[in-house]
């Protein structure tokens, strides 16, 4: 059966001005469907991403594996590019992730941008 | 003593905590304590393990009340880590990882260069946010935000607190060696205002580069940027005249130097080459080094500096070194040759830069170009940086206009 990956965007700029009691609306609206592709057995899967001021972008010059890794801090901000896929990484911390990041091919030939998933169980 | 100690103490907090917050506040209200009790009880034999018990004991007090609080499985793993450590004896040694861990940590590439200064002001010199903010001339509330952001990036992302491991470790020092050099070079030059405006941060500068050397001695390039350091900052008394405007090197009084300050750095060099791993800092330190060894300008080793200049621009090729260069080979081998270093020069790059051409004008009034002179003078005027430039170069603009009996 094909496989699909559904990409959520939203603007960043509301999501710090959003209300708790708006929050927790939308939370339920993202349990609400959880629960049902859940049950309907389409969902492989996915994360909630923290803020883009968490991110890291990772680019190995040269065009080819073996450059110089250049780390930057904050998301991936080109509109040439666009998003070709995505590896969830389980790593011990941000350097060990950067490290795997950097070796993925899209490193060479683009950019690969690295952000922490948000762990619920950690929220308060 | 007890902002500098608390760089020590705070690294130490890190660690156990790790929670950068947590632990600044945590020697925040030991420092309060301190300060309260020390004049009564007379200061403690060892002033810095005083303050890290008292600061550990705090930490605790938080955390008990947070676990308590959340009642989060985290919380309570964290709150007996830390009541574990807090009898922990700290040697030397690990108080010389942890400020190593910290440092490497505020300057983590993955956060930008600007916060990665900050931190690094703030945790280990012990600089309020306003007193940073005023430094880089951006509002307190500015600074605030970038200092905290860049804090939440560090827990969210798990940025971790260690000394990298051998193999990281030449691009990790790379930027730590980056954001001290910043600091020394911003303490000797107001982007605007008027220069020396920070002798504070030359001195925290110089501080940070003498801690990096110590805490990596064996590293040649950390030794060497002691030794710049050191010799930029020996010059610092004698770089303004009495209204505050630049003196060139030139006309620079020499007994005001601090010779004790070159010797030092001198020292540091010698140390730094014998290690046999040569680098930017090392060949920038022995320039300032042999500027600062001379008795006069005209004894100045020209020859021996122009090619250390060509060397410097192997390992940088940027601008600035390119311009520096022509100005050491202009003095050892004319100015035409000079000039020549210059017109190799993508003109799009240095367009916007009032030094390259000031340096211009200087080598075109030396080979009899006055007219091109006083264009080259006028666009540099136009993309001064600060009062202080803009007077020497108005008035550098109107001997010369003067001497050719034009207006100004």
């Amino acid at each position: 059966m094909p496989r699909y990956a559904a990409l959520i965007y939203g603007a960043e700029e509301t999501d710090a001005n959003t209300s708790p009691e708006v929050w927790a609306q939308i939370m339920d609206e993202y349990n609400d469907f959880g629960a049902r592709a859940g049950a309907a057995g389409v969902l492989g899967g996915g994360e909630a991403l923290q803020e883009t001021t968490t991110a890291t972008t990772v680019h190995v010059t040269g065009g080819a594996k073996g450059g110089e890794v250049v780390t930057t801090d904050g998301p991936f901000a080109e509109t040439k590019e666009v998003l070709g896929g995505f590896y969830l990484l389980d790593c011990a911390n941000l350097d060990e992730a950067l490290n795997w990041a950097a070796q993925i091919p899209g490193a060479w030939h683009g950019r690969v941008e690295v952000r922490p998933v948000i762990d619920f169980s950690q929220e308060q | 003593m007890i902002r500098h100690e608390g760089g020590r103490v705070l690294a130490t907090l890190v660690r156990l905590t790790g929670n950068i917050t947590l632990a600044e506040d945590a020697v925040q209200d030991a420092v309060l304590d301190a300060l309260r009790r020390w004049p009564i009880d007379g200061v403690p034999d060892k002033p810095a393990a005083w303050l890290t018990t008292a600061a550990r004991h705090r930490a605790l007090d938080v955390l008990r009340r947070e676990a308590k609080r959340t009642a989060k499985e985290t919380d309570s793993r964290l709150l007996d880590e830390v009541t574990s450590a807090v009898q922990e004896e700290t040697s030397d040694s690990m108080v010389r990882d942890d400020v190593l861990r910290l440092l490497f940590t505020c300057c983590h590439p993955a956060l930008s260069f600007e916060a990665q200064t900050a931190l690094a002001l703030r945790t280990l010199c012990g600089m309020s946010t306003a007193e940073i903010a005023a430094v880089f001339l951006v509002p307190e509330s500015t600074m605030g935000q970038r200092i905290s952001r860049a804090k939440k990036k560090i827990s969210s992302a798990h940025i971790p607190y260690r000394i990298p491991a051998d193999h990281e470790l030449p691009d990790r020092l790379r930027s730590v060696t980056a954001v001290i050099h910043a600091v020394v070079t911003a303490g000797h030059h107001a982007s605007d205002g008027s220069l020396d405006a920070r002798p504070d941060l030359a001195d925290e500068g110089v501080r940070l580069a003498r801690m990096l050397h110590e805490l990596m001695p064996d590293e040649s390039e950390c030794t060497g940027l002691l030794a710049l350091s050191l010799a930029v900052d020996a010059r610092r008394s004698a770089r303004l005249n009495a209204a505050g405007e630049l003196i060139l090197m030139a006309d620079q009084d020499r007994s005001r130097w601090r010779h004790e300050e070159i010797a030092e750095a001198v020292a540091m060099l010698d140390h730094a080459v014998h290690l046999r791993r040569p680098g930017p800092y090392q060949v920038q330190a022995a320039i300032a080094c042999l500027h600062g060894l001379a008795s006069t300008f005209a004894d100045t080793d020209w020859p021996q500096i122009a090619i250390l200049y060509a060397t410097l621009e192997r390992f940088t090729p940027t601008p600035v070194v390119r311009v520096n260069r022509s100005v050491a080979v202009a003095e050892a081998h004319g100015a035409t040759a000079g000039l020549a270093l210059l017109d190799e020069l993508d003109v799009a790059t240095v367009d916007r830069w009032h030094l390259y051409w000031s340096t211009r004008g200087e080598l075109l009034v030396r080979v009899g170009r006055r007219d091109d002179a006083v264009v080259a003078f006028n666009r540099a005027i136009e993309c001064s940086p600060n009062d202080s430039d803009r007077r020497f170069l108005v008035g550098r603009r109107d001997e010369l206009t003067s001497e050719c009996g034009k207006p100004a």
